[in-house]
């Protein structure tokens, strides 16, 4: 039997792998001896569409892979035996590029069909549920208390410990909430997870339902993933056939029903109290806590909130004991974390690192290093909460503790990596700009507050600084840090306090000179035509725009009224005679 | 003569959206917390949500449309006026924003003539930016409809949109 996967989770998708597996299913067609499964994400996204090929157990991956690659494939490998080096990525069989990488919430991710409830079985799945409805429910959080597990979604509370909260809360009705509703920019791990391997975060819930004494539990995943939404139902619907979800599970007296509640696009409902406001139908708003959830929370009855990625690590916990997590990772941050790294970096994607890897080995051992052999400025971490973290701080361990020294946070796992090109200010304000929309309004320093900053900002990238600007900044940055309910606006200034921190000489820059040093600020660059042009019209035809004139092998202008300042013509030019001042 | 056939059948069309609206309340009737499922799902099928259809869904759910209005407001997801047939979502995640959307952005609204928000008057396509749409290492992307598209560049993005107006020109739909 020879065996081909094609990643299709969204990323694969677009880069156009869905073409890719309909060309492998028509070559494939009435050929008993072929099996053509579908994947999630491989992680590896800078090459997708990405194939897999096994012969007899030897794997081959292939990518990028398109229509005519696949074709080839095909032919040479699957037909002839004979693999098609050119686009082999990797040949080993397990390991592939996973250097330096500890996959255990990934585990199946990109290695099983996630619409097939028999490949998750055939991995260990369910096994963990299936061990802790033998123990006592104590038992179970026991366990995950031992294993050192910490909420992925950010904050880093001890799991454990928040089920043992729910667990003493006595009450007849109890639920358990996946929070899916990912909306940090620059992060995708939650949805990876959920389209590649959705059984896990299932088997999580289950095993959270049966220790703190609940039978109805809700996914609540943003509405921007169709796919995780559509793969998840699919699951629960094979889960529900193999008496996995419903009544007497297994035999056993434990019953717990899952739905899916679709988030409606508010990153606030990220937060717990506010996601159960949306789930009860109403605005998305925090409230104060105590009551925390574990006492009050949907519909007044005890609720246990964790993120996907914190469910989808339970059942592997429950399956192989404590040991065979905690044994990875720091004193106080065990396991590992997942991270999805994007940005201006060579190996973009998905990646699953053992918590105090120094940040420097995820982005130049793994990730590459950076794009187009520029110089590295700063790796955005935790997303709108988190911050900028500079070169000299990149040997820093990437756990909950360290990196909350440098002001930036580990966060859902968002890495986003900066190149000199960018701008720093630029970047705060694009933070900035996107709490400030976010601000449910609830609390008046999170709502004026950063409006108030995100004016200052604007101010300062539109070349209208003044010294006083920075100080404005941080008092009002302290103040919205003091003032707010919840984590939206108590983060929110983190990551303008941090650019102020590691790159002031940018802001003053902005303020005294009147100067972007990354060349980004529109306001404060031109571009202008010098006299080495050539009149070759390729800066005009890239212009997106139509600011640029000129009649081939004559002079060309730029007409700086239209001009958006995009850059586009810049790049373009081969003989320099574009200048950017 | 369009508009004329609209007019004729107006009454008709109003019956006929208040039952389709009326059907899907009955789907979470009994259902804990399904106001916003009930407003996704009446979106999904008009595209937009009428004042007509939320005062509907308040009545029939027994809650103030004042109440009805203040959750569609609060979310990001739902719109109040009509949109083209292809809803352009132009990612402004991290990732997009320092790998260049902007310029794809300018590209886009000076080749369809609209701005964010807006809807071609031919009413094919309606730009809508969107904080992130987690495809962050194929930066820039877009998603059209359900369809996403990465690894962009002026001219890819130009192609793509040229496909849909050819596509509807030959009365298909993609």
């Amino acid at each position: 039997m020879i065996r081909i996967k094609v990643g299709t989770a969204t990323c694969g998708n677009a880069a156009g792998a869905q073409k890719v597996f309909d060309k492998f299913k028509e070559l494939s067609l009435n050929d008993k001896d072929i099996s053509l499964e579908e994947t999630g994400c491989i992680g590896m996204c800078y090459v997708e569409p990405i194939a897999e090929v096994a012969v007899s157990g030897e794997k081959y991956l292939y990518g990028p892979v398109d229509e005519k690659i696949a074709e080839l494939i095909f032919q040479d490998h699957v037909k002839g035996g004979k693999p098609v080096e050119k686009y082999v990525l990797s040949n080993t069989s397990n390991e592939y590029k996973f250097n330096k990488q500890r996959r255990i919430v990934l585990r199946n991710t990109g290695v099983i069909d996630p619409e097939k409830i028999d490949d998750y079985l055939a991995r260990d799945g369910y096994n963990g549920l299936k061990k802790a409805l033998a123990k006592k429910p104590e038992e179970v959080i026991q366990i995950v208390l031992d294993s050192g597990l910490r909420g992925r979604g950010g904050a880093g509370f001890p799991t454990g410990m928040k089920w043992k909260f729910a667990n003493s809360s006595k009450n007849d009705k109890k639920y358990v909430i996946c929070n899916a509703d990912e909306g940090d920019p620059g992060a995708f791990m939650d949805r990876s997870v959920l389209e590649g391997d959705p059984h896990s975060v299932l088997e999580g819930m289950l095993i959270c339902g049966y220790a703190i004494g609940a039978n109805e539990g809700y996914v609540y995943c943003r509405a921007e993933y169709p796919l995780a939404i559509k793969r998840l139902i699919d699951a629960i619907k094979q889960a529900k056939e193999r008496n996995l979800i419903g009544d007497n599970i297994l035999g056993s007296n434990f019953s717990f029903d899952i739905h899916i509640k679709e988030g409606a696009g508010a990153f606030v409902c990220g937060e717990e109290t506010a996601l159960m406001a949306s789930v009860e139908g109403k605005r998305g708003m925090p409230r104060l806590r105590p009551p925390f959830p574990a006492v009050s929370g949907l519909w007044t009855k005890p609720t246990n909130i964790n993120n996907v990625e914190t469910f989808a690590c339970v059942g592997y916990i429950l399956s192989n004991g404590a040991e065979s997590f905690n044994k990875y990772g720091t004193e106080k941050s065990k396991g590992t974390k997942v991270f999805a790294l994007a940005g201006k970096i060579n190996n973009g994607g998905l990646v699953e690192v053992e918590m105090g890897i120094p940040l420097r080995e995820v982005i130049y051992d793994i990730g590459g290093g950076i794009k187009d052999g520029k110089k590295f400025k700063a790796v955005q971490m935790g997303g709108p909460s988190g911050g900028c973290i500079p070169e000299h701080l990149l040997d820093t361990k990437v756990d909950y503790e360290s990196l909350m020294a440098t002001g930036a946070i580990v966060g859902s796992g968002g890495m986003v990596v900066l190149d000199e090109d960018s701008c720093m200010v630029d970047v705060a304000r694009y933070f900035l700009n996107f709490t400030q929309n976010e601000s449910c309004g609830k609390c008046a320093f999170c709502r004026i507050g950063t409006k108030r900053m995100l004016e200052i900002l604007n101010k300062i990238c539109d070349g209208k600084g003044e010294e006083s600007d920075i100080a404005d900044l941080m008092d009002l940055a302290a103040k919205i840090k003091n003032s707010s309910l919840c984590a939206l606006g108590q983060t929110a200034p983190n990551p303008v306090l941090t650019t102020l921190k590691y790159f002031e000489d940018e802001y003053v820059a902005h303020i005294k000179d009147k100067k972007c040093p990354a060349g980004v600020c529109t306001a404060l660059i031109n571009f202008t035509i010098n006299d080495k042009c050539i009149g070759c019209q390729l800066c005009k035809k890239v212009c997106p725009v139509a600011a640029i004139s000129g009649s081939a092998k004559v002079k060309h202008q730029i007409d700086q009224d239209v001009c958006i300042k995009c850059g586009a013509c810049y790049k373009a030019c081969k003989i320099s005679a574009i200048d950017k001042k | 003569m369009i508009i004329l056939i609209n007019l004729l059948n107006m009454d008709k069309i109003m019956d006929n959206d208040k039952n389709k609206i009326k059907s899907i309340i009955d789907e979470y009737s009994g259902s804990k917390g399904a106001l916003i499922p009930i407003l996704q799902k009446t979106q999904a099928t008009f595209g937009y949500l009428s004042e007509e259809s939320m005062t509907i869904i308040a009545e029939a759910l027994n809650i103030s449309s004042s109440d009805v209005y203040g959750v569609a407001t609060f979310f990001a997801q739902f719109r109040f006026t009509p949109v083209g047939k292809y809803v352009i979502r132009v990612c402004h995640g991290t990732a997009c924003h320092v790998g260049g959307v902007k310029i794809l952005d300018a590209m886009l609204k000076s080749k369809i003539g609209i701005k964010n928000g807006e809807t071609t008057k031919d009413g094919l396509f309606t730009i809508q930016e969107v904080a992130c749409l987690g495809c962050c290492s194929l930066a820039p992307v877009v998603m059209i409809n359900d369809t996403t598209y990465g690894k962009l560049t002026n001219e890819k993005l130009g192609k793509i949109i040229d496909t849909y107006v050819q596509a509807e020109k030959e009365g298909k739909t993609l």
